[in-house]
């Protein structure tokens, strides 16, 4: 009797423990939505920004946050797939690895604000790219990267052992067995790495902070070497400079609405994906 | 016995790092007859047969000696080509294991690899091996449904239907029914004896009264030596080894 009730005890503190969390997400959800939803318009998605900000859209805001996050992914996702089928499938196993391994992890602990400094250094002043799209996807870029190899890695190794040893027995060779069985397999959790990631370099600030984006712009940018203004940064704009601050900050909380809704929406994507592969294939 | 010899083990000796799994194993296999490899767990019937399609290269810090002769070649040698190998020597495992597509795609995978891109020439080759493999029937109306959606013994019988696909000359069969029920085993033993007139059978297995059943050769394995081998029939009925006998009259095993 009493092992049954410092179990159902114990149960209730767990559950307990889910309402902060869950009030916090609410929270936040609900205070974004009701400041932001007042400037929300078609005209607020579509024009450009005006008369200092305080009026027109944010549309090269949302253009320039979705270059800088797929400029992000496009340069990741196959360096970090290539890093993590080398480290799965091909390395042996041994010393070399560990220390690899050990690296990767402690390139996911780096702030994000270092990474911010090093594309200053290395993309924007030793390439010579500017400050520039090219240099804030690529910063964006390896900040992900440790999220993309770990999550291809676990999804690398979740794949049955006893797939390999049927295509191999198929006379499959090893590339073969990879690029035809292992891949397709791993690909609902390759995904979710990318879900993930779109949602960290979408909503980081820092990293671009020296070396893609801009207080203002006139219009959208026009080449991979432009300068850009992107919604984490924009919300920071807005919240300390200029002159009208509760224009701005209606509009800042609008940013920061549209900035969650795109990473919902690129997340969604990223699911709907997932998920029409593992219905079809997985249990 | 007018049987043409298809493999020949000699002096095999196999070792899991230190561990010694085969010891001096000599065996052969004859051309379309089914070979059965028994013994208690731990036997190493498994590692001796995952070593005639080369199977074993998989693990780590393994290590074997002596030859295996198929097709006059000596598969160990550096020359051979493994590949070329393991389409001539088919393997169905253990677990029924088909691959997370489609029935038909599980069947074609292993044409596609060998670099087959007809697309008839593909689809005649799945619909013949599907139907050698007694699947046919079965599948026919949903060859583009997951394969995991397959019974257990349907799923053996694809992966059955798959290794036919390639066209092997020897299939492997690493304890095929061991998560099967009592009617599929029936189902994958009746198609074991039908496809033996155009394969080399080897099989492993722990259940004595399915070597009995199926096989025409038989090979009692314990701790890593090979105590007895010869025609099935004789080894049931009058075996030469006093441990042949205890072990298949259940005095230990």
């Amino acid at each position: 009797m009493k092992n049954k009730l410092t179990q159902h005890l114990g149960f209730l503190l767990l559950w307990i423990a889910i309402i902060p969390t869950l009030f916090f997400l609410g929270t936040i959800i609900y205070f974004v939505c009701v400041k932001g939803i007042s400037v929300i318009s078609w005209e607020f998605l579509t024009e450009v920004p005006r008369r200092g900000m305080t009026e027109g859209g944010i549309a090269p805001v949302i253009v320039g946050t979705l270059y800088l996050t797929m400029g992000a992914i496009l340069f990741s996702l196959p360096l970090g797939l290539a890093c993590a089928i080398y480290l799965c499938e091909y390395s042996p196993a041994g010393y070399v690895v560990n220390v690899i391994r050990m690296s990767i992890n402690n390139l996911a602990g780096v702030p994000s604000v270092v990474f911010g400094l090093f594309g200053l250094v290395v993309f924007v002043k030793f390439f010579g790219f500017g400050v520039s799209i090219l240099s804030g996807s690529l910063t964006l870029g390896i900040m992900v990267l440790p999220q993309i190899i770990s999550a291809s890695q676990e999804a690398l190794i979740a794949v049955p052992q006893s797939y390999r040893e049927a295509s191999l027995a198929l006379g499959a060779t090893h590339w073969q067995t990879i690029k035809k069985m292992v891949l397709p397999s791993a690909l609902p959790g390759i995904l979710t790495g990318v879900i993930l990631s779109i949602g960290r370099a979408a909503g980081e600030t820092a990293p671009i902070l020296f070396t893609a984006a801009t207080f203002y712009t006139r219009g959208y940018p026009d080449s991979i070497f432009s300068e850009v203004m992107a919604l984490p940064y924009h919300i920071y704009a807005l919240m300390t400079e200029g002159t009208h601050p509760e224009k701005q900050t209606a509009i800042a909380y609008g940013c920061a609405l549209i900035l969650m809704l795109l990473v919902l929406l690129m997340s969604a994507l990223a699911i709907f994906l997932r998920q029409r592969q593992r219905s079809f294939y997985g249990k | 016995m007018e049987n043409s010899i298809e493999i020949k083990a000699e002096e095999i000796n196999f070792y899991y790092g230190t561990k010694q799994a085969l010891k001096n194993i000599n065996l052969e296999i004859y051309e379309n007859q089914v070979t059965a490899l028994i013994g208690p767990s731990g036997c190493g019937k498994s590692t001796f047969i995952r070593l005639l399609n080369r199977m074993n290269d998989l693990i780590p810090h393994s290590r074997v000696e002596g030859k295996i002769y198929f097709e006059g070649q000596n598969i160990f040698e550096e020359n051979v080509d493994v590949v070329s190998l393991r389409q001539r020597v088919g393997m169905v495992f253990q677990k029924p294991n088909p691959f997370p597509k489609t029935i038909f795609e599980n069947v074609s995978y292993g044409l596609e690899v060998k670099g087959i891109r007809d697309k008839q020439t593909i689809e005649e080759k799945v619909i013949s091996s599907l139907n050698q493999a007694a699947l046919w029937k079965e599948v026919k109306d949903r060859l583009h449904d997951s394969a995991l959606g397959l019974s257990g013994g349907q799923q053996q019988r694809l992966c059955i239907a798959r290794c036919l696909a390639v066209e092997p000359h020897v299939i492997l069969f690493d304890e095929p029914c061991a998560s099967l029920d009592p009617i599929s085993t029936r189902s994958i033993e009746e198609l074991i004896l039908d496809l033996k007139k155009y394969y080399t059978i080897v099989i492993v297995t722990h259940n004595m009264q399915q070597a009995a059943r199926i096989s025409d050769f038989t090979a009692f394995l314990y701790l890593g030596e090979l105590i007895e081998f010869g025609l099935t029939e004789k080894i049931f009925t009058i075996p030469k080894q006093k441990m042949t006998e205890e072990y298949l009259t259940g005095k230990f095993g």
